[in-house]
């Protein structure tokens, strides 16, 4: 018995800002497009990010898109695409407007124009300085504002969206031709086949993979543990963004922009510690470099509170009304998770798990890329990507603040005008393979018949602390070593899991086994691909190679799900029209 | 601590009812949100909305001790126990807490919740003063969650005819923008003896908004609006 199908001609798999912007551009072209999405669209991750979107207006001060392409390319510790990376720094600007033109509520300067603060790592003059004000901004809430805008477009554009839809498997032909999704109904628990001639991932970030998290719940990897199941590498999975700021105990994101306004952080004897890491950038120094020193003040007996666990996060002086108008969700937040008011005292932080530098390999077009024979980057044909799920690479070791934003807003533009183009040259659907929606059947039948099995949230603590023990900020030969182990256990628990509801109507228990299927793929494929790379680069620290090797380590990692196979790939060091920006020694 | 949760599941349950759940709550529980996600470890079968944990997305707005609110704001510290939750008064219910939210984002879609400028696109941004941004402050930042409308007895009557608060709150920040040129249609749209006027200012809404909004504000506003054009 199969499963019911309905026929569109593109498929996109999520509705934060890189699916919405992608739909955008589908519906906008008349192509019948479903985008499934497991939460209602405006309740998807984009909606936390709060610093704002990083492109070169140059409103407030001499910018350029070439010094934007140089700060990324430093940021990425060189690991970074840079064609990738010209086409992103390049487009930037254009996309910006366009979304002021949808409707965007940024903040704005005496003359109209956009408002733009500084944020770490942006720099005028190819990183000499001074910072750059290039972070376009609605207060601390432009991810809120940019989801709730490219939302409001779809609305008028009529996409079709299929809210609270969770996609289960891509279903690949013979050739290795993505033809469509499985999905479920939440609501119903019923699977349809989506029969599509394109499908567009843009399933964000997997922060769950650890235990503190910036990330929402949502944030399962779905798209990265749908793809390696179907066959396909991910890249890059060792790099983890540990963002500075989270609130200390609850993980909930204080924004990079609060230092971009002037706060700076403190250790327990009240110094001003990044002075000593990072003499020219200071607090605005990249994350990995920022998160780095913290933990090193923490690990040496400098850091705040009775455990002396976090730092401290000194805004008080920029005064109220600074607060009020550029940073009021900063203050909310801080009043119900850290119960102080910011305008008065400082705010207890720790670098938390924030963002996913690696996944899905695409090139800069969107369109997924994996080896074949002798070409490592052959096109997947019909299959795209966009956003924190796929990897550009632009981020490479270590993504600047903002640029999430701008790469999503670029990326989601791109890859949908891919996915129109290929459909212009596809006009058929290929025909679904006889076993299509069966290795979806196997894994609900596996589910709902499983005896003595182990309870989701238990295995799935045991996946996050194996990742927070043995994958941190800094990472250790025998933890790494360790964690391999580990996780591969985990990954046997995980086939043995058992729910005790069996309900079809919104099941969430259902929906949270089927997500820790996502998580531990994304979690085996980081601590195997962390294990291998012997070198420290961004956001990959290691005690026993504490030097970046460009000789030897200048290459993105493949990883498959297959036999826990890694492979390799060069580094794109040619832009598209600007000049390489040559490996050197990183200092902020 | 201990809670009561209003409990359906159509699959099963011939009618609804309240179970109770004593939860031993750990020392990082803080949140509401905490708690119920500690009664899921107990027991597989609640069903909730949740996802960002802070107050941004929306999703997990309840009924709680007769009240509606987001659970992953509502502090654990000061809340009065047994703790009562029920699903968002007046939707449809899916399943134990979680409600349709259909009629809410029909009402949402229909008061065109977009910026509607015809002029040819400028290369640059459509300028904008501090000021005239400033009147999209308190308006924006509606995070959908649905716990005003759901709190408007004018709702509960007529969601099919009245807007509603959060869909009203959307319409004037359109309204108030300078860029927006679609301002007389939109008064057009909410012109009606039910779509705008059914708000009778009780303001239940700006008691119960998780993110201290003013629908009632703006629907006043709306209503000069419309005054104004009929002199």
């Amino acid at each position: 018995m199969s499963y019911p199908v309905r026929k569109f001609d593109a498929v996109i798999v999520g509705a934060g800002g890189a699916g919405l912007r992608a739909a955008l551009q589908l519906s906008q072209a008349g192509c019948k497009v479903a985008v499934l999405s497991k939460v209602f669209p405006t309740r998807s991750h984009t909606v936390a990010a709060q610093g704002g979107v990083g492109a070169a207006l140059a409103n407030m001060g001499e910018d350029s898109w070439h010094w934007h392409m140089y700060d990324t390319v430093k940021g990425s510790d060189w690991l970074g695409d840079q064609d990738a990376i010209e086409f992103m720094c390049r487009e930037a600007p254009k996309s910006v407007i366009e979304l002021e033109h949808f409707g965007m509520p940024f903040d704005r300067n005496e003359n109209g124009s956009v408002y733009q603060r500084p944020f770490g790592g942006h720099m005028q003059n190819f990183g000499a300085g001074p910072p750059s004000q290039r972070s376009c901004c609605a207060a601390d809430r432009t991810g809120h504002a940019m989801l709730h805008t490219l939302y409001q477009r779809n609305v008028q554009s009529n996409t079709h969206f299929f809210v609270e839809w969770m996609a289960l498997d891509l279903i690949r032909d013979s050739s290795g031709q993505a033809v469509g999704v499985t999905a479920m109904e939440m609501e119903t628990g019923e699977v349809f086949i989506f029969h599509a001639k394109a499908v567009l991932f843009a399933t964000g970030g997997a922060g769950r993979v650890y235990e503190s998290s910036t990330n929402a719940f949502i944030n399962t990897g779905d798209g990265l543990g749908i793809v390696s199941r179907a066959g396909i590498p991910l890249e890059d999975m060792e790099f983890w963004q540990f963002h500075p700021t989270g609130v200390a105990g609850a993980g909930v994101l204080i924004t990079e922009g609060v230092r971009g306004e002037g706060g700076y952080l403190l250790n327990k004897d009240g110094e001003r510690f990044m002075e000593r890491y990072a003499p020219n950038a200071k607090d605005l120094a990249s994350r990995d470099v920022v998160a780095r020193a913290m933990a090193t003040e923490i690990k040496d007996g400098r850091g705040c509170g009775d455990n002396g666990d976090h730092v401290m996060l000194k805004l008080d002086h920029l005064g109220e009304e600074l607060i009020e108008s550029k940073l009021p969700g900063i203050r909310e937040i801080a009043k119900k998770f850290a119960n102080v008011d910011p305008v008065k005292d400082p705010i207890p932080v720790v670098p938390t798990c924030h963002y996913m530098m690696g996944g899905i390999p695409t090139n800069y077009r969107g369109e997924v890329v994996a080896p074949s024979g002798e070409d490592k980057e052959a096109i997947v044909p019909g299959l795209f990507a966009a956003g924190e799920c796929a990897c550009a690479s632009v981020h490479g070791a270590n993504r600047l603040g903002t640029n999430s934003l701008t790469d999503l807003l670029v990326f989601g533009k791109s890859s949908g005008d891919s996915t129109v183009k290929f459909l212009k040259q596809n006009l058929e659907h290929k025909d679904l393979p006889h076993d299509a929606g069966d290795l979806t059947r196997e894994r609900l039948d596996r589910l709902n018949n499983q005896i003595n099995g182990e309870s989701v949230s238990e295995v799935g603590a045991a996946l996050r602390q194996t990742m927070q023990r043995n994958c941190g900020v800094f990472r250790f030969p025998d933890l790494l070593a360790n964690g391999v182990a580990e996780i591969k256990e985990v990954a046997q628990r995980v086939m043995r899991t058992q729910i005790s509801d069996k309900s079809k109507v919104f099941n969430t228990a259902r929906i949270e086994a089927l997500e820790l299927d996502n998580l531990i793929e994304v979690a085996v494929a980081s601590l195997v691909s962390a294990d291998a790379r012997k070198e420290s680069r961004g956001a990959h620290d290691r005690a026993d190679f504490a030097e970046r090797d460009d000789e030897n380590w200048l290459k993105h990692t493949l990883w498959f799900k297959e036999g826990n196979r890694l492979d390799y790939k060069p580094v794109h060091m040619n832009p598209l029209t600007a000049e390489t920006i040559e490996p050197k020694v990183r200092t902020y | 601590m201990l809670f009561r949760i209003y409990r359906y599941d159509p699959d099963k349950d011939a009618k609804p009812y309240m179970k109770e759940y004593d939860v031993e709550l750990g020392s990082s529980d803080r949140m509401l949100l905490d708690a119920l996600i500690r009664i899921k470890e107990m027991d597989d079968s609640l069903s909730i909305r949740r996802s960002c944990r802070e107050g941004v997305c929306g999703s997990d707005a309840m009924n709680i001790n007769g009240k509606n609110g987001l659970a992953c704001l509502t502090s654990l510290a000061t809340i009065k126990t047994p703790v009562e939750l029920r699903p968002l008064p007046g939707m449809p219910v899916i399943r134990d807490l979680i409600v349709d939210m259909s009629q809410f984002f029909k009402q949402y879609h229909s008061v065109q919740p977009y910026l509607v400028n015809e002029d040819a696109a400028p290369d640059t941004e459509r300028l904008q003063s501090p000021k005239e941004r400033e009147q999209l402050d308190g308006l924006y930042e509606c995070i959908l969650c649905a716990c005003c409308s759901t709190a408007c007895p004018s709702f509960w009557w007529n969601p099919d005819k009245f807007v509603g608060p959060a869909g009203l709150l959307q319409a004037y920040r359109f309204l108030a923008d300078s860029r927006d040129q679609s301002s007389s249609q939109r008064l057009d749209n909410l012109e009606d003896p039910y779509r705008l006027f059914r708000c009778h200012s009780i303001m239940n809404c700006v008691d119960v908004c998780p993110k201290g909004l003013n629908p009632t504000k703006a629907i006043g506003k709306i209503k000069d609006m419309l005054v104004k054009r009929m002199v």
